[in-house]
């Protein structure tokens, strides 16, 4: 079947065009890319463009645009994303979650005695199996919190932004217990490698091989996509459309790779590295890769994994339909309370997950470690288009979100305003974000 | 049709259910055939769609037995009730909204493959199918369903029935919301789904529809059932009297 013939029932009509819809307009429903990513990723890039060229212009120093500038912001946005991926769905079910800070603070302590205090008692110092059983037993722990949390909104029939207000301060309270205040440190040298830095990244070779596997997959599932929407005589974009697609998403890819392995590591490192290695530091110096931090691949996997989870189980599904209509998902045979609870305690894994980061970022848990994320992960979604009315939200709106806040911030050191201006920036972009993304919306309608 | 001597699909014994002092449903019996269709009216209040919530799994009864097919049935779940081939059309459809109409037709039935994964093209095939069917005009596919009209949102929720190959089907004021049309198109999917065999209860204010479409007609008053007649032995001036007064005039008379 072909799409010529719009007017057979069996075919779908190809994309419609109104007379009046410009070039671009017609581009984008042919590549079937969705404005919104291409508006939040304009944006992105907007700010970024901002900030350099207003450090060129006004200090004489576009710091922005630099491999340096670029990796050090994936690496910190890296724990605000791990957990926007997961306040998606509790903020698409409706629910709030005021606790993933404090829930990233106290698996963040728990983890650091385990590894600092108790696990060298019974393995040895350095034993290459305490950062696994840490990052297990943290992970575990995260999502037992969040589990709990879910059960009192669930049964308990509290309402979610009550308990998890509670659990902001309660799990706050045990973290200080827990280490009577002391910051634990440092943390075992495998568990640092997990919060980036020069060794905890996976090089130039890394890197591409990444980049590669990354480019394979994309061409893969527009390939297969493809075969199956034809399969089904389904419309299918033109061939033109196609590449192009995978011209852009392949092409960011290699400019990330390239973007990571233009940063090399510091002087004094490299040295370190020479003298440890034996290796002799030429005269220009060594040029060694940083490639892409371990944080940042962290975050692509919890992005990839939560993207499927969301749009293509039946799980994610079922989140959907609850902030829809929750009457309609009980009627429909879904089990509310039991998806709640689930939910809820993969938000605390992804919490623990994001205390390892932070954590092995500082090699120390220390805390007030997560103190304010719930509110920069919240932001982070809402900027990232998810609809506190629910039923609507994206994964990768929200690490979208959680970049551009990063970058906000970033880019105000940079250009050196203080905190005071950082905040009410932040803050102001916040009601914009929300207030452009309803009138798109609305004008959609 | 009636045939004493076919199994019923359906007999609902002495089914009382309560909401805090309020007795919604008050011991109501009720049976209902293969390839006939069974009308409920009352008042708003009276318990017809209470009743019927509890056939369709949604409120669990206090007291009294449903028998399906001659068995006896626990319905305590939506889910119990659809594995009973129980399908249920509500008066406010049910729909998610921000989903499209595949993926409502399927909620909570999703067809998966074997790395567990929504087949959203096969679903969105299917769809496809039934709605060329039901609803030859239907073609925002990709739409959410809150950007569909009213007509054809119903017809997701009856597809949704349909497709499941429902044996017994509950329809709740089905046609409140559709212009005339539409309301035809409902009438002719009852008479059809009738001719197959499967069971109908409907729910309806629409006395003239009501003696239309339906084989016997109950009226509840108060949570009470007041009476079920054959609608070709009473008149619709005998019926509204029922729904009014909650007395049976044949019955007072004889």
């Amino acid at each position: 079947m072909t799409t010529e013939h719009s007017s057979d029932q069996a075919t779908p009509p190809a994309p419609r065009f109104n007379a009046n819809d410009g070039a671009f307009t017609r581009f984008l429903r042919t590549t079937e890319i969705d404005p919104r990513l291409l508006g939040m990723v304009g944006a992105l890039l907007l700010i970024w463009i901002g900030f350099h060229m207003y450090g060129a212009l006004v200090n004489g120093f576009g710091a922005f645009l630099t491999p340096r500038n670029l990796w050090n912001l994936s690496v910190q946005t890296s724990s605000i994303g791990i957990m926007a991926t997961g306040m998606v769905l509790v903020i698409v079910t409706r629910n709030i979650d005021l606790s993933v800070g404090s829930i990233l603070g106290f698996c963040a302590i728990v983890m650091g005695v385990l590894q600092v205090d108790i696990l060298p008692q019974y393995l040895g110092l350095g034993h290459p199996a305490i950062w696994i059983i840490t990052v297990i037993c943290g992970l575990i722990l995260g999502a037992l919190i969040g589990a709990f949390h879910g059960a009192l909104i669930a049964y308990m029939q509290i309402p979610s932004f009550i308990v998890t207000l509670s659990g902001l301060m309660v799990w706050r309270g045990m973290a200080f217990l827990v280490a009577r205040g002391e910051t634990i440190s440092p943390v075992d040298s495998t568990f640092a490698l997990l919060g980036g830095g020069p060794y905890g990244a996976v090089g130039a070779t890394g890197s591409w091989i990444v980049g590669l596997l990354a480019c394979a997959a994309i061409l893969w599932g527009l390939v297969s996509g493809r075969a199956r929407r034809q399969k089904f005589g389904f419309h299918v974009r033109p061939i033109w459309a196609e590449a192009t697609v995978a011209v852009l998403t392949c092409g960011s890819v290699i400019g990330a790779v390239l973007l990571v392995n233009a940063y090399p590591w510091p002087k004094g490192i490299v040295t370190q590295y020479a003298a440890a290695n034996g290796i002799e530091v030429p005269e220009g110096g060594l040029f060694i890769s940083h490639g892409f931090a371990i944080p940042i691949l962290i975050l692509i996997v919890v992005a990839l994994a939560m993207t499927v989870l969301a749009t293509q189980t039946r799980f994610g599904r079922y989140v959907f339909a609850i902030g829809g209509n929750p009457e309609a998902a009980a009627l429909a045979g879904i089990n509310v309370k039991a998806m709640t609870i689930k939910i809820y305690a993969l938000m605390g894994m992804l919490a623990a997950l994001s205390g390892v980061v932070a954590s092995a970022r500082l090699t120390s848990a220390t805390n007030a470690l997560g103190q304010f994320d719930e509110l920069y992960v919240i932001a982070a979604a809402v900027i990232g288009g998810t609809s506190l009315a629910g039923g609507v939200g994206t994964i990768y709106g929200a690490i979208l979100g959680a970049f551009v806040m990063q970058s906000l911030q970033t880019g105000m050191v940079l250009i050196g305003f203080d905190t005071a201006m950082q905040q009410i920036v932040v803050g102001s972009v916040l009601s914009l974000a929300v207030f452009v993304d309803n009138r798109y919306r609305r004008s959609r309608k | 049709m009636t045939d004493k001597n076919v199994t019923p699909l359906v007999e609902l014994k002495d089914i009382s259910i309560a909401f805090g002092g309020i007795q919604a449903v008050d011991s109501v019996s009720l049976t209902l055939y293969p390839g006939e269709v069974v009308g409920l009216l009352g008042h708003n209040g009276a318990g017809k769609s209470t009743l019927i919530k509890i056939l369709s799994g949604a409120y669990t009864k206090d007291s009294g037995e449903i028998w399906i097919n001659g068995k006896k049935a626990e319905i305590n779940s939506p889910r119990d009730a659809r594995d009973h081939n129980i399908e249920t059309i509500y008066q406010t459809l049910a729909l998610a909204d921000n989903l499209d109409a595949a993926s409502n037709l399927f909620l909570g039935r999703e067809v998966v493959n074997r790395f567990g994964m929504v087949d959203n093209a096969f679903q969105e095939a299917e769809t496809r199918k039934i709605m060329a069917r039901l609803n030859p005009n239907f073609r925002k596919l990709k739409e959410p369903v809150s950007a569909l009209s009213g007509g054809q949102r119903q017809s997701v929720a009856i597809a949704r029935a349909v497709y499941f190959n429902a044996k017994i089907l509950i329809m709740d004021e089905p046609t409140a919301a559709l212009g005339v049309h539409e309301t035809a198109m409902v009438a002719d999917l009852i008479k059809e789904l009738k001719a197959q065999g499967l069971g109908i209860f409907l729910i309806s204010h629409d006395t003239r529809e009501m003696m239309e479409l339906c084989d016997r007609v109950s009226v509840m008053k108060n949570g009470k059932m007041i009476g079920t007649e054959r609608v070709e032995d009473v008149t619709e001036d005998d019926i509204l009297s029922m729904i009014i007064l909650g007395k049976n005039p044949k019955r007072e008379a004889a």
